[in-house]
């Protein structure tokens, strides 16, 4: 295993590498095939700089997504999209790394109203497969300075790199929020419950369904004026479906704190899917999945589910409608992201040989 | 600025091409009659012209297809063109090149409101996408201050932004998918209306590359339901650090505006002149937008009035209905028409941490003096995107070049406080050569290689965004 704790020293150790290495952040989103040779953020770990009144922090990729969440809370500041965490099916004593966060693109509940990681991710430092540093956009939001490579390494998931540092938009912790549940909805009256709300003015942050507690969440942040009105407008909206009650703030917290780490879904021996879904198509390919259990964010754009071992669910993911990813399974017959046509793969292929053409980072991933 | 001598080599291959285009295309799809080609000689970025060799304007995805396939065997180069607005001279052609423009592919496809998405071909403007679904309560957010003419391809290739995006975010953040076509004519599906990207995420760098991988001909957007409405408030300060300690204070105390605008005195007194606004007099002016419910933006102007009234204003008014809303626009909305009748000018992009703003206004204030050329500045502060407008006057000889060279010191200086080159127009030609003071030979090489993979052999706008030096090898490889 290699421990760097320097760029330098990651550039060195790809520079003389002859064979595969996998790269490891906090060990929570996948992990490496056993016997693999590792090379490890870990070492690479500090905030850099963290300007509040510019509402941008740098950070080295290793530091763990604790310690940022910290510094930022002390400024009354917070990671808008607040990822999803599901380290306790992955790993138990992992801790998430914002490197890992980040080159896994992973994105929480937020994602609805205010977008993914990857839109939050400003600048990196990375070394790629050669061993040479490179970095790409920067400190500030608007950037359209050469290519993008910030957003195409957003989500590479470390096969065309290792992120060394990494730049990104904060923004301060809303006032107040408060959610909405509608109580007894089957998945298709809970679908049209969130998408009414969508077609509203009233900047909704937060839409989830879980089917096995019959519960269908609506969530709303910011003032507290301003969250109390859209909360009346927004009941008035959703009456029709069922009966309704509100969460105040810190029972809304804790419930949508619930969902990010999957809380609903009981961890056995079934293989964990993501699905990312174009929303009106989400309740038809539920319905085709048999997930053993299963839930909606993102109104209805997000589904996790356990499925039974060995049954590729995406199969039921009609072309167009979205993409699958299996973030945890025993099979190897089953590949960790959605297949792909021809034409785009060689793309996909070239992108990956030109970063990496010795085709040594985490090969085990087929992106 | 350094424009290659033109393949004469590709340009006896004219009237070949043209026989061959016939049988893809209609008739009326080529022009190739010198006085009408010479309508594509420049875009927005007026400074620099060069008339094609030919203009195509394809009708379908197949004919781009087709063109591109032709071009590619015969290694013509090709320039993407949407409506022709970059102000960074993005779709500036070279005498042995083809523009391809998109303007007749411009209709809507497909609208889906419970899936908020809408689907267009690229020759579309960006207001049209908006028109398409306002009656619906729906709106497109990036709003380029061009967007009556732009075409969304345009604003895919140069990933624009626009006076929302404080709130809303850039292009790329509204991009849901693309079809494009490569240069050797594959037809790629990209992204689609499902949330995230599959595996690597090909679509963010697709925009914002400024037609170099290949031709969006459709695009996915997302749509997003119209606030309830919005109102700004107009502060006035006395000293520029002030104004932008206000900006960092607003965005700190978690007020997320639409938009914050700042203009300073030269360009608050040529505006006033020009639109007669009612501005005050005053070093430096904000114009912060808020939305919501009235009882929401009051709620919030609140907020503003009480950070601003702390850091002594010269002037605070808040707008209280649309008439008073428009009025306090007025003058930022007519900033660019008031300084093109004083002057010719020169519009600068670059973009800094927020925190710096009083820092930089004060550089470019002494750099102003030694150059001996006004600067005015009008920009969106709220995500540190600057526009000073350096005035100079094109007929006095060496007065463009000394404006170039007061531009790029102060995108140096931009770039040196932690910033780039430029926010939202693109480096295009314009800065091309600058791109050297943000970016190490590692950096821009792993940019080429990406190029590599969509367009080997170099043919897709090539004389663009990166130091000619940089990329001469592969220019050369296929310029037979």
């Amino acid at each position: 295993m290699f421990f760097p704790s320097s760029e330098i020293e990651v550039a060195a150790i790809l520079s003389e590498a002859k064979e595969p290495l996998s790269v490891a952040g906090g060990n929570t989103r996948v992990l490496a095939p056993s016997g693999s040779k590792i090379i490890s953020t870990s070492k690479l770990s500090g905030v850099i700089d963290y300007e509040p009144g510019a509402l941008t922090m740098i950070a080295k990729a290793g530091t763990p997504l604790s310690e940022i969440q910290k510094t930022l809370t002390s400024e009354g500041q917070c990671l808008a999209f607040d990822p999803y965490n599901w380290s306790r099916f992955i790993n138990k004593k992992g801790s998430s790394t914002i490197g890992g966060v980040f080159a896994a693109n992973v994105s929480g509940s937020s994602r609805l109203r205010v977008g993914a990681a990857r839109d939050f991710l400003l600048g990196i430092r990375l070394v790629d497969g050669l061993g040479n540093i490179i970095q790409n956009g920067g400190r500030v939001m608007k950037n359209v300075t050469g290519y993008d490579l910030v957003k195409l390494f957003a989500g590479s998931w470390g096969t065309l790199g290792i992120l060394t540092e990494v730049s990104f938009k904060v923004l301060p912790k809303p006032e107040t929020e408060a959610t909405i549940v509608i109580h007894g909805l089957n998945d298709q009256l809970a679908l049209d419950a969130m998408i009414d709300a969508t077609a509203t003015p009233f900047d909704v942050s937060g839409l989830a369904h879980i089917p096995k507690q019959k519960e269908t969440m609506i969530r709303v942040e910011g003032f507290e004026n301003s969250v109390k009105y859209r909360v009346e407008r927004l009941m008035e909206i959703v009456k029709k479906y069922g009966e309704i009650h509100t969460l105040d703030a810190d029972k809304s917290m804790q419930v949508w704190r619930n969902i990010s780490l999957l809380s609903s879904l009981k961890s056995n021996n079934d293989d964990l899917w993501r699905l990312s879904v174009k929303p009106t198509a989400s309740t038809q390919i539920v319905q085709k999945t048999k997930f053993n259990d299963y839930f909606y964010d993102w109104g209805g754009g997000l589904i996790w589910g356990l499925a039974s071992p060995k049954q590729d669910v995406r199969e039921h993911v009609p072309a167009g409608s979205g993409h699958g990813t299996c973030l945890q399974t025993k099979s190897k017959k089953i590949p960790m992201f959605h297949p792909y046509d021809g034409t785009i793969s060689g793309i996909k292929e070239g992108i990956r040989k030109s970063f990496d053409p010795k085709q040594i980072l985490n090969q085990y991933l087929v992106i | 600025m350094d424009i290659p001598l033109a393949s004469t080599s590709r340009i006896e291959k004219k009237p070949e091409l043209v026989e061959a285009l016939k049988k893809v295309l209609p008739a009326s799809s080529i022009i190739e009659d010198k006085a009408e080609t010479l309508a594509y000689e420049c875009d927005a970025l007026t400074a620099y012209r060069c008339p094609p060799m030919l203009v195509v304007l394809p009708e379908t995805t197949a004919q781009v297809s087709e063109v591109l396939k032709l071009c590619h065997k015969m290694n013509i180069p090709v320039i993407p063109r949407g409506s022709g607005t970059s102000l960074a001279g993005g779709a500036m052609p070279s005498a042995d090149s083809v523009v391809l423009g998109v303007s007749k592919m411009n209709s809507v496809l497909e609208t889906d409101y419970r899936d908020r998405f809408i689907r267009v071909q690229s020759g579309l403007t960006n207001i049209g996408v908006t028109n398409a679904v306002e009656d619906n309560g729906y709106f497109y957010a990036p709003d380029p201050s061009s967007q009556l003419a732009c075409a969304i391809a345009g604003n895919i290739g140069m990933n624009s932004g626009g006076a929302h995006c404080l709130k809303y975010g850039v292009t790329s953040n509204n991009l849901l998918g693309v079809k494009l076509v490569t240069m050797d004519g594959q037809i790629l599906e990209i992204g689609g209306a499902a949330f995230d990207s599959n595996g690597l995420d090909l679509l963010s760098v697709v925009c914002g590359s400024e037609g170099q991988l290949g031709i969006v001909t459709e695009a996915t957007l997302r749509i997003l339901h119209k606030p309830e409405g919005a109102l700004p408030v107009l502060i006035g300060f006395n000293s520029n650090e002030v104004a932008g300690q206000c900006v960092s204070n607003i965005i700190k105390a978690g007020i997320l505006p639409v938009a914050i605008e700042f203009m300073d005195r030269p360009c608050i007194e040529a505006t006033e002149t020009f639109s007669g606004a009612g501005y005050p007099d005053c070093e430096a002016l904000l114009i912060v937008e808020v939305e919501g419910s009235l009882d929401e933006i009051d709620e919030q102007i609140d907020k503003i009035m009480v950070i601003a009234k702390s850091l002594d204003p010269t002037e605070l008014r808040r707008a209280k209905d649309e008439e008073q809303a428009n009025r306090i626009w007025l003058g930022r909305k007519s900033a660019f028409g008031a300084m093109g009748q004083i002057a010719d000018y020169m519009c600068l992009d670059g973009t800094i941490p927020v925190n710096k703003l009083p820092y930089v206004l004060k550089c470019i204030g002494e750099m102003s003096k030694t150059y001996g050329l006004s600067v005015a500045n009008v920009f969106h502060a709220g995500d540190g995107n600057m526009h000073p407008l350096i005035l100079y006057d094109a007929n006095k000889p060496g007065e463009l070049t000394k404006c170039e060279e007061f531009g790029a010191e102060i995108l140096r200086l931009c770039v040196e406080v932690g910033g780039c080159l430029t926010g939202e127009h693109g480096v295009g030609i314009e800065k091309r050569e600058l791109m050297d003071y943000q970016f190490t030979s590692n950096d821009i090489d792993a940019q080429l290689r990406i190029k590599d993979v969509f367009d080997s052999k170099w043919l897709l706008n090539p004389l663009k965004v990166f130091p000619l030096h940089h990329t001469e090898a592969r220019r050369m490889a296929y310029n037979f």
